[in-house]
This record gives structure tokens, sequence and C-alpha cells, in this order.
């Protein structure tokens, strides 16, 4: 599962679906909106996306995974629109036989995304609204 | 040729729409249609640190030649993911 989405996130089924019998762990990375950011207040966030190739590039992330580490199945979604604090960003559910590559699979996941899928992210505040990382 | 090209973030904010319409000569860049761009908006110059081009969904070096038709887009840096 890779895919950009409007919905709310919902981690539970993403992690029963990478769960497999030949796995012996799983792992799921929340990534969720906080209400704070470099020591100024958040009230929401918007997220933006290029969706056809973000979806695309999450695909990617999951390609890259395979070619480092025996995982078992990859999910990742993520979410666009407007987001209030406390809701869930980024969903990433790896399963694999054993914990130590089901954990560095997660942690790869979400810093590639941060890297190569057009995805960003605007936080709205006391200051006003400021693209993050330009 | 006429190039659509896609906004995005920042960038669709300064130029106030999430489309333009460029007009290249035949087999110019994405580099020269991003170069255009920037002419007719001031702002976009110094709005990122770095932009990336994609041209039909594929990440592509300023060098690369477009076509009439193709799907180009301009990236700002990219800052999806959790607050992490």
């Amino acid at each position: 599962v890779f895919e950009v989405t409007i919905e709310e996130l919902n981690p539970e089924p993403l992690a029963e679906w990478v769960r497999q019998d030949d796995d012996g762990a799983g792992v799921v990375f929340v990534g969720v909106v906080r209400n704070n950011s470099k020591g100024k207040k958040v009230s929401h966030l918007i997220y933006d996306a290029y969706g056809d190739m973000a979806c695309r590039q999450l695909q990617e992330v999951g390609r890259e995974i395979r070619e480092r580490w025996e995982v078992g199945r990859i999910a990742i979604s993520h979410r666009i629109g407007r987001l209030l604090v406390g809701e869930k960003s980024v969903v990433i559910a790896v399963s694999a036989p054993h914990r130590k590559e089901a954990f560095s699979a997660c942690a790869y996941a979400i810093d590639r995304i941060k890297e190569i899928v057009p995805i960003w992210k605007q936080e709205v505040g006391e200051d006003g609204a400021v693209w993050v990382g330009v | 040729m006429r190039i659509n090209v896609k906004l995005f973030a920042i960038f669709r904010d300064i130029v106030g729409q999430p489309e333009v319409e460029l007009e290249l000569r035949e087999g110019g860049t994405v580099g020269e249609a991003w170069e255009r761009l920037k002419g007719e908006h001031g702002r976009l110059a110094g709005a990122v640190a770095a932009v990336l081009f994609a041209v039909n969904k594929e990440i592509v070096e300023p060098e690369f030649s477009l076509h009439e038709g193709d799907e180009v887009a301009f990236l700002p840096p990219v800052s999806g993911g959790g607050g992490v």
C-alpha cells in the first residue's frame, strides 16, 4: 500500500495488512502534527502534494527498502490537506522476519519521504503561514 | 512550443496559480523554462535554496529537453512526513 489521501489516517488496518505468518516483527511509525515548531505555536498544518508523483515516489522508497533489508510487506500512507494538532500525517508499517530489519526499514522510510517525495508542509501559527524547508 | 508547468506550495503562492503555460523554443530545456518563469516572477529567484525539475513525474536534470505535451513540474524542497 502506497497512498496519498485526504482522509483521516488509521494505523490499525495497515498494521494488520503488513502482518504475515512468516514475519515475526511489525513496526508502525505514526507522524503526528505537533503544536509547536522552533519555539513557535502551530495551530494547524497544510500539506500539499504532487499527488501522482508522490505515489510513485512512495513506491520508490519501498523499492529502496527492499534493496537494503529483507522485509515482508511495506505500507505507507501520507495524508494531505488541512491537519489539526494531534492528527496523523503519515503512517508507515513494515513487517519483517526479525525486528532489526523492520525498525531500520521504517526509520529509512520516513527519512526518504522527507527527501524524495513531493509533499510540502505549511505551518500556520501566530506569525502567519510558512512553507517548511524552503 | 507551448509547455504547461505545474506549480506547488510556495511556487504556486508566488505565481498565484497552480499551472502556467510557457512559450519555449523547440527542444528547449526544463532549465530554460525555469529561467523564463523566474523572469516573469522575480520573487521565485530567492524563494528557495534549490528547485527540482520533474518531467512526466520523473526527476530530471536542468538540461533535459522538453517536448510538446510533456508534464512538467517545478518542485520546491520537499517537507512531508510527520512532526519529526
